[in-house]
């Protein structure tokens, strides 16, 4: 799979095709994989295309739109979504853009790994649905479903709904119920729910990770950073500040947000970041009908198109 | 030796002489916080999300305040007031981060709230049971074995050996004497040779860095690993907010309505209006910006600095890049490898 990756990126680099390829690049042991950009057919010797292969490299896209130059990127299925939604916004070009599609099976996290004690990571060896890791202090093996990324074990869709050219098949929407953790916190009371997201909340560093690996946050001047804003922030002074900054941003992404599951990926604290916004596309799909965002790079977004079918505001307010 | 078997024990009689603050678990992640009883304190995982160095210089803190009546502005010293603390299970890595903080914060002019905390601040370090892949504290000195601190302990299957090193240290061992046997000690080399094997296994201990030895301030500026790393760098800020020597910080005030309280909070080299002036930013471009982050911590700091380097090797960069960039391989394509 990977070389037939690597050898249409070398053709559409070599015809002068594209000038850059976005894509993953081999580390310092097996689970370092950085997204990097390729501008010869030799760098391409480090391209890699593995388990590990988790980051949406959509997000990097959004610095080209000025450029000129053509630019091929490697798209798994859920990165299809986040391109189709910065199409629709405006936020790339897409004729200099070459998406090719590749198939994923899930990826694996090696922060998983380190939360159930497994650490001194040194080797790992996928088949079927077993994972052997090999460590400084032994060997373990696991299944596979107990260290997927979150966003894997729970993956919406296995269709790519944009791509230039594929290698190997796209699949189909998956019947897993990405639900499951928000009906959990629906049936929490208030006080259970509020306490839940302090305690989440309360971890975290204001590091910036989720909002930056986002591919639907990508504002030139994020609210947070502009002095003129009056809320411009580096840290969080008090728990006020710990829900605000995620608080606007799931309202500012709800609708546009395609479930890519970046942000709860990137962040050092492991708080389920996804949550929040799963409550928001339920609650579309719910009162608006099924929406996916992304899956298209045309239909209008729900929360800012007005239909007669919409349902009144108190009658969401009530929750029904 | 001295020798605590139990352990919840140890905690109650620290944290009835001072503030303990120590590795506490939530959700699968460890930061250091105040113990309370029944606190799932987690000694064994390596290391905590945040590094240790918020005991000293802490994310956000108030330094003073205005209060302006007509034509008079009235300071108010708006300073936390410090009470003495133990900081319990810090490791080698983050220990010796303190001594870099120091160059910075205890040089004149002394950084009086800094300086305050570091008085008040008794280090109890843990030695490394089990150093991992990300670890590379060696290349700095740094000895995971018996890491350097006011006290220095040892987790073994007998209990915690304790061994007092400093004045701090040997004050907070008096006050909690009751807590103590003896122990033969031998645990405590058993482990230390074990943590010395496993050190020799790590892939990165013995890192290459000869080629940043007494080198200019503008050796590295042209090299090309700036523009790429910059390429996929999100200019998040995760790298300097888990990093226990980065010590950058902005300087703001808050308009509270009835005054301005002005406060600081730490900065990262890697946003954008970091350093911005009256007339503009002289770093632009988010590979200037990389470039000022790896080259402070193993070119400027170093020269300013008898060539103590501003990074102690704990691996946090290293494990928690959203998009796998680090101060290894900046090390190691600086060396050309
Ligand atoms: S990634 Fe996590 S720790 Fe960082 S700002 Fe987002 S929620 Fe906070
Ligand atoms: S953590 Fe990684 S992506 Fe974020 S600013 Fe640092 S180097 Fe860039
Ligand atoms: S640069 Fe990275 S490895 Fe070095 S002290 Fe900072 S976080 Fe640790
Ligand atoms: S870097 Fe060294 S001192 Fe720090 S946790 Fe790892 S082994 Fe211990």
């Amino acid at each position: 799979m990977q070389e037939m990756i690597k050898s249409k990126l070398a053709e559409l680099l070599s015809t002068g095709a594209v000038t850059k390829v976005i894509g993953w690049k081999r580390g310092e042991n097996f689970y370092d994989v950085s997204p990097a950009a390729f501008e010869s057919v030799e760098s391409l010797a480090d391209f890699v295309y593995d388990d590990f292969c988790g980051a949406n490299l959509s997000k990097f896209l959004v610095k080209e739109p000025g450029k000129e130059s053509k630019v091929a990127v490697v798209l798994k299925p859920c990165d299809t979504f986040s391109l189709n939604q910065l199409i629709k916004e405006n936020r790339v070009n897409r004729e200099n853009i070459f998406v090719l599609g590749v198939p994923c099976e899930g990826k694996l996290s090696e922060e998983k790994m380190r939360v159930m004690g497994i650490v001194g990571l040194t080797g790992c060896k996928v088949e079927g649905d077993k994972v052997t890791v090999e460590t400084l202090y032994g060997t373990e093996t696991l299944d596979k479903n107990d260290v997927l990324l979150t966003k894997c074990a729970t993956c919406h869709s296995k269709k790519h709904v944009i791509f230039d050219e594929l290698i190997g098949e796209t699949g189909e929407d998956s019947d897993v119920d990405r639900f499951v953790g928000v009906a959990e916190l629906e049936a929490m009371s208030e006080d259970e729910r509020y306490e839940f997201w302090r305690n989440e909340l309360s971890r975290c560093i204001r590091c910036n990770a989720c909002r930056n690996a986002c591919p639907a946050c990508t504002c030139e001047k994020c609210v947070f950073d502009n002095d003129a804003s009056g809320v411009a922030a580096k840290s969080n002074a008090n728990s006020f500040e710990e829900n605000m900054f995620h608080i606007i941003r799931a309202y500012h992404v709800a609708g546009r947000c395609t479930d890519c599951g970046e942000c709860s990926r990137v962040c050092p604290q492991h708080i389920p970041l996804h949550l929040l916004n799963r409550k928001f596309i339920k609650d579309i799909n719910t009162f608006y009908g099924d929406f996916q965002a992304g899956a298209d790079a045309e239909s209008e977004h729900p929360l800012v198109h007005f239909t007669e079918n919409d349902p009144e505001p108190s009658i969401v307010k009530e929750g029904k | 030796m001295k020798l605590v078997k139990d352990l919840s024990a140890l905690y109650e009689a620290i944290a009835a002489v001072q503030e303990l603050y120590l590795p506490v678990e939530n959700k699968g992640r460890v930061d250091f916080k105040l113990y309370e009883a029944g606190a799932n304190v987690d000694i064994k995982t390596l290391k905590t999300v945040r590094s240790a160095k918020d005991f000293f210089f802490t994310q956000t803190e108030t330094l003073m305040g205005f209060k302006v009546e007509g034509k008079n502005i009235e300071v108010e010293d708006l300073r936390p007031e410090v009470r003495p603390f133990v900081a319990f299970g810090v490791r080698g890595c983050d220990a010796r981060s303190f001594e870099v903080l120091d160059k910075v914060f205890l040089v004149d002019p002394v950084d009086t709230v800094y300086e305050a905390r570091r008085k008040a601040g008794t280090v109890v370090t843990l030695a490394c049971g089990r150093p991992e892949e990300t670890c590379f504290c060696t290349n700095f000195g740094i000895t995971p074995e018996a890491p350097a601190g006011d006290v220095t302990t040892w987790l073994t299957e007998e209990g915690l050996y304790w061994q007092a090193n400093t004045d701090k240290g040997e004050a907070l061992t008096a006050a909690i004497a009751a807590v103590f046997t003896e122990g033969d000690g031998k645990a405590v080399e058993e482990q230390k040779k074990a943590i010395s094997d496993i050190i020799a296994k790590l892939p990165l201990a013995n890192l290459d860095m000869t080629h940043l030895e007494g080198v200019k301030e503008e050796t590295f500026w042209g090299h090309p690993v700036w523009k790429d790393i910059s390429e996929t760098c999100l200019a998040c800020g995760t790298c300097t907010y888990v990093c226990p020597t980065c010590q950058c910080y902005d300087v703001r005030d808050f308009d509270c309505g009835n005054g301005i309280e002005r406060f600081r909070c730490w900065d990262s080299c890697m946003y954008s209006d970091f350093t911005r002036m009256a007339h503009g930013n002289n770093r632009n471009t988010q590979d200037q910006r990389c470039r000022q982050r790896y080259l402070h911590k193993l070119v400027y700091f170093p020269r300013r600095n008898e060539g103590m380097f501003g990074c102690v090797g704990c691996g946090r960069c290293v494990a928690k890049c959203p998009s796998k960039l680090n101060i290894v391989k900046v090390i190691k394509a600086l060396g050309g490898k």
